[in-house]
């Protein structure tokens, strides 16, 4: 039985939904990745700059449900500013959250990203919560294109 | 074969009451059940329709008491097997009206049917520069096929378009049949939009430059009376699971003189009538499109299922559903900022709407945890999607065995949406 529908749609979520940060066109990005979910038809456009090894700034488009939208909008204030390496720290602990119903987490590192812990009990919503961090790390890895597939 | 008989079904007569759905509902076992803490209102019929008790006791007959290979042995049980796999075929007949039941092929589903035609027709009589219509409304599977043939040998695919209502431009359609069209495709009832298309008069259109037509009847079989005959269908197929069957077993009906004339689609067993290594003579129809053993359950199950269905009468049905469905849409259209994708004057029991508030698969969250199952998502149909300009739509599919209180469940459900999204 699914737990109760708040716990899924938090304020802040549905906040994120509406105005979600970042979402824009960066104009001196240095990689990119357009990231699709097949079964629902989310896209999502992600794009970073990055300066060293330090994400300087990222900004998004496209369209989706409010799960991926908002998920997309907390990656972006959760990596920016950032190093490389704990973005994808971070990808590892966020999908532990969605996938592993007990798992110790480290609850410093997830900040705000937290808020999405209530789609673990909606196992058909997990990849609209994911999609915009495949297409971070597709972004990163030079491949261009991410799906949930 | 089990009969559809002594089961609690609707009176035999006069539209359908609410104490018939009543009754109906008692066969399917499964609508019998609390989800997320509220009773299931199934209402994604237009995905799979949900299996009454006499077909689900027919499948389970078949492997308790006769599973044998069909057109083998010579023991009873292939015996009995092979009558009644052939006694669906027979009745899938019946259902339709095909002059012959050797112009049953028993194939996984609608899908499988048009790509057999694709397949089969197609690579036997295309050549390049050739033309299919099809229409704008038409599920990606029959789109596909073409589009791969289209690659393979160069024919060309034309699309009739249609209204804002979801209605085809039949003046467009005429002037699309040329010297070059080979085949008209087109789908009965669209499953994103509802539609009911106008396929007798698509057929004459085509007939009267000797042009084949191909129905995709998936979403019309399991709600209408469907008559090849009567339609002058060339082609026509669809799925056993949309019409209260079990998955992984469908038919394509073809005109004998076509399918004499096409080419096996698959080959082995069962399709052959002899093999040396020199030279393979194959069966006659429609054993020469149904190589290696088949669904045979499949095919019991769904001559249960068309049983059932004339036990309750296809007229009745549709009338019944055709209610339902514009008591949906009133209830709809009262609710701002909810907008009704597909408004055809002719249309099936299909509620395919927008919200501007809430992506469609927070709507189908919601409304899942109130027990509600739609669909949500663009249907495996994204060009009626991207011609509405929308991503994904939320798809409420009505069946006889659903009932106002169902309709006005859903109409609460959206109301939650607001409440959350609004």
């Amino acid at each position: 039985m699914a737990s109760d529908l708040s716990d899924l749609y938090q304020e802040i979520l549905l906040e994120h939904n509406r105005r979600p940060r970042n979402f824009r066109t960066l104009e001196d990005a240095t990689h990119h990745a357009d990231g699709f979910n097949p079964l629902c038809g989310d896209e999502i456009s992600l794009q970073l700059r990055v300066d060293e090894e330090t994400v300087g700034d990222v900004g998004f488009q496209g369209h989706g449900c409010a799960i991926s939208r908002a998920s997309a909008s907390l990656l972006t204030q959760a990596v920016k500013g950032g190093s490389t390496s704990d973005a994808m720290a971070m990808f590892d602990e966020f999908h532990r959250m969605l996938t592993e119903p007990d798992a110790e987490l480290d609850y410093d590192l997830l900040g705000d990203l937290e808020m999405l812990a209530g789609v673990i009990a909606y196992p058909t919503r997990i990849k609209c919560a994911i999609l915009a961090w495949h297409t971070l790390k597709a972004a990163m890895d030079g491949e261009g294109v991410a799906t949930t597939e | 074969m089990t009969a559809a008989t002594g089961n609690v079904h609707a009176s035999p007569s006069g539209p359908l009451t609410g104490d018939d759905v009543a009754r109906i509902r008692q066969d399917f076992p499964v609508l019998d059940q609390l989800i997320n803490g509220k009773p299931l209102v199934y209402l994604d019929n237009a995905a799979t329709t949900q299996k009454p008790r006499p077909v689900i006791d027919a499948i389970s007959n078949y492997y308790l008491h006769n599973n044998s290979n069909v057109h083998r042995g010579v023991h009873t049980l292939s015996q009995r097997a092979t009558d009644d796999y052939e006694a669906g075929r027979e009745a899938v007949r019946r259902f339709i009206n095909a002059p012959s039941a050797d112009e049953i092929i028993y194939v996984r589903g609608t899908t499988e049917g048009l790509n057999l035609v694709a397949s089969s027709y197609g690579r036997k009589f295309f050549s390049a520069g050739d033309e299919v219509i099809i229409t704008g409304m038409e599920h990606h599977s029959n789109i596909v096929p073409w589009q791969i043939l289209g690659k393979e040998i160069g024919i060309r695919l034309r699309v009739i378009p249609f209204s804002n209502q979801g209605e085809l431009l039949m003046d467009e359609y005429e002037s699309m049949l040329n010297e070059h069209t080979r085949l008209v495709s087109v789908v009965h009832q669209s499953n994103a939009l509802g539609t009911i298309n106008p396929v007798t008069s698509i057929v004459e259109l085509a007939h009267a430059r000797g042009i084949p037509v191909m129905i995709d009847a998936a979403q019309s079989i399991p709600h209408l009376p469907v008559d090849v005959q009567a339609m002058g269908a060339d082609f026509l197929t669809f799925s056993g699971h949309k019409m209260y069957g079990p998955t992984g077993i469908g038919v394509l009906w073809g005109r004998a003189d076509l399918l004499n004339e096409m080419p096996p689609y698959q080959s082995g067993g069962e399709m052959i009538r002899s093999v040396t290594y020199d030279e393979t003579i194959y069966n006659v129809i429609p054993h020469k499109f149904e190589a290696g053993t088949p669904d045979i359950a499949g095919a019991i199950g769904l001559g249960a299922a068309v049983e059932y269905l004339e036990a309750i009468g296809m007229d009745r049905i549709a009338a019944y559903e055709q209610a339902l469905m514009r008591y949906g849409a009133e209830r709809l259209a009262e609710i701002e900022g909810v907008r009704l994708i597909g408004t055809a004057e002719n249309r099936g029991g299909i509620l395919s709407f927008y919200m501007e508030c809430a992506h469609a698969h927070d709507i189908g969250t919601i409304l899942d945890a109130q027990g509600i199952a739609v669909r949500t998502g663009h249907h495996c149909a994204q060009p009626v999607m991207a011609r509405y300009e929308v991503p994904a739509t939320v798809r409420a599919s009505l069946s006889f065995y659903n009932t106002t209180e169902e309709i006005d469940a859903l109409i609460e459900g959206i109301d939650r949406v607001i409440e959350v999204f609004g």
